[in-house]
């Protein structure tokens, strides 16, 4: 049996006006760490607090654990975790208070469970006195996810969970995920980080409220259609307008210190040809290299097709 | 010789007997795009609140714009913008109050106002939403409003905290795309970000560990320095040998 399970679920705001979550259907595996992927307004929160029945849907069944969203709410909510998006503490209670209460909450102790949380709660540990509203950024989500774990969740829903979050941190995190699969918790997690979103066994691409794909991180790059080529040169900025400017170049964006650049036809282009092509437009070192596309090169292409 | 916008000598904020800022030195130039890095707690929205006239140092100096950070906060606040971590838009006003009432804090004419609101609200293709509230619009669209908001009196300087925390690839790029058109404009840009390749997009950057700058270069000489392929790897180096415990 699938531990979370979407069937036709739409979701719609303002009398129908606004359709958020568009005829979803998806399951997740037990144990499996699923990632949701998605431009910002796509429906994944929408969809997480279905999941955790904080919203009910107008069309569809969901089901975790194989109850009912609507029909068996109270069990579900002690079986879960949820990381809401925006900020879920009680700022005027220390660090500690709000681990504490969220441990009560769900009738359990933080020692009962603290093998959990331990690897982030260690860095906000010597800060336990302190209001969760003097908190930074960032310190703020890992006490957040500390209390979403506290009571040993069978399901855990992360809404962007290192949103703010610092790259070694986030590294942590992920391991801590990794961990946190293998003890059998099943995870469904939406991240706008797409290092992060390689590190799911599977994940949806959500776009307008609707399931672009469904597949592991791998074959989705695998689908990725296009010759692909990292440019950079002494001059990136007048390097990014030239090529947009270009009739030729079909997609180019920046992408740390390269260019992405993918062309209209030119099915034969090889990087020395661009490289001379470049140099003839008067950019100096200019360094062509053809790649295999990322899962963020996936992304940006389907967000553009549509 | 560039114009230092930013001079900032010694720049301490404790709180209680815990020191968040720890005597941070550096320059900022007219027109660069200066990176503010540094991992969770490191002191960056701290310095930023100080360097924006929110909040007064425990000691040493830092002049913004040419004002004094202890004594003309009020001239700072003019004169630079600010798009803070948590809060930069009225989520219950519309988009068009929301930018009318900001350019109402700055003393721009109303005629004035309606006038850029106009135009700012075509440029950034927010006609059909311009009478939403602003809570019902997507995190990256509130992010472009609100560092248009931040611009719209046409600051010095303006001050981003973390613009493009949680935004989609495709709108971070767009959101981008906007803070070069500012710097060209000469606008001087202070940035903080979690994202390593927006670090690449600095001209110059600063790495914070525990309170202290402990890198300050371009991207291009901190890979060198750190024999490092992307800031990725520059960013690990320094912050792994972070000494406060928490993050
Ligand atoms: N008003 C305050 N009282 C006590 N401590 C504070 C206060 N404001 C900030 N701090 C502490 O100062 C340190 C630096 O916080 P700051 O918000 O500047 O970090 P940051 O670099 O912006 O981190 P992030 O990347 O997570 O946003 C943190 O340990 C924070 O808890
Ligand atoms: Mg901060």
């Amino acid at each position: 049996m699938s531990a979370v399970i979407l069937d036709h679920i739409t979701k719609t705001y303002e009398n129908g006006k606004v359709t958020a979550v568009d005829d979803v259907s998806l399951e997740v595996s037990p144990g499996e760490l699923f990632g949701l992927i998605g431009p910002d307004g796509a429906g994944k929160t929408s969809v997480f607090r279905i999941l955790t029945t904080l919203l009910l849907p107008e069309k569809g069944t969901a089901s975790v654990l194989g109850f009912d969203c609507v029909k068996n709410y109270r069990e579900i909510r002690n079986r879960v975790g949820y990381m809401p998006g925006r900020f879920s503490l009680y700022q005027d209670l220390t660090v500690a208070e709000n681990l504490h209460f969220f441990a009560t909450l769900f009738g359990t102790t933080i020692e009962e469970n603290y093998t959990l949380i331990k690897d982030i709660y260690e860095q906000i540990k010597p800060f336990s006195n302190r209001r969760a509203g003097k908190l930074s950024g960032g310190m703020k989500q890992k006490l957040a996810l500390c209390c979403a774990l506290i009571h040993k969740p069978e399901v855990l829903f992360l809404d962007e969970p290192t949103t703010g979050v610092d790259v070694v941190s986030r590294k942590e995190f992920w391991a801590m995920l990794q961990q946190l699969k293998q003890q059998g918790i099943t995870i469904m997690v939406s991240t706008p980080y797409m290092d992060e979103a390689v590190l799911c066994e599977r994940i949806a691409l959500i776009q307008a409220g609707r399931i672009m794909s469904v597949d592991t991180p791998e074959k989705i790059i695998d689908t990725f259609p296009a010759q692909l080529f990292a440019v950079k040169a002494a001059d990136i900025y007048r390097l990014l307008t030239d090529l947009r400017n270009d009739p030729a170049t079909e997609s180019c964006y920046t992408f740390g210190e390269y260019l992405h650049i993918t062309f209209r036809g030119h099915p034969d282009t090889n990087p020395q040809q661009l490289q001379e092509w470049l140099e003839q437009r008067g950019h100096r070192n200019v360094a062509v290299k053809q790649i295999r596309a990322t899962i963020e090169d996936s992304f940006i292409r389907l967000m553009n097709e549509a | 010789m560039a114009e230092k916008v930013i001079e900032c000598r010694e720049l301490t904020k404790q709180f209680g007997d815990f020191i968040a800022v720890n005597k941070i030195s550096f320059d900022v130039m007219k027109g660069e795009i200066f990176g503010f890095l540094g991992a969770n707690g490191a002191g960056k929205t701290t310095a930023m609140r100080i360097l924006c006239g929110l909040s007064y140092p425990s000691s040493g100096t830092a002049a913004v714009a040419g004002f004094d950070v202890y004594k003309q906060q009020e001239s700072i606040k003019r004169n630079i913008g600010y798009m803070s971590q948590k809060f930069s838009l009225y989520e219950n006003l519309t988009v068009t109050e929301n930018i009318e009432f900001f350019g109402g804090v700055y003393g721009l004419p109303m005629q004035e106002i309606r006038r850029r609101s106009n135009d700012l609200i075509r440029t950034l293709g927010l006609t059909a939403e311009a009478k939403k509230l602003v809570g019902a619009l997507p995190l990256g669209w509130k992010q472009k409003l609100a560092f248009s908001v931040a611009i719209f009196h046409r600051p010095r300087i303006v001050f981003l905290d973390e613009p493009t925390g949680g935004v989609d690839p495709v709108t971070r790029r767009q959101f981008w795309d906007m803070i070069y058109e500012a710097a060209a404009s000469g606008i001087t840009i202070f940035v903080t970000t979690h994202y390593m390749d927006e670090a690449e997009y600095c001209n110059r950057v600063t790495v914070m560990v525990d309170g202290k700058v402990e890198a300050l270069d371009t991207p291009a000489r901190l890979k060198q320095q750190y024999q490092a392929d992307n800031m990725d790897e520059v960013f690990y180096r320094l912050a792994r040998g972070a000494k406060r415990s928490a993050d």
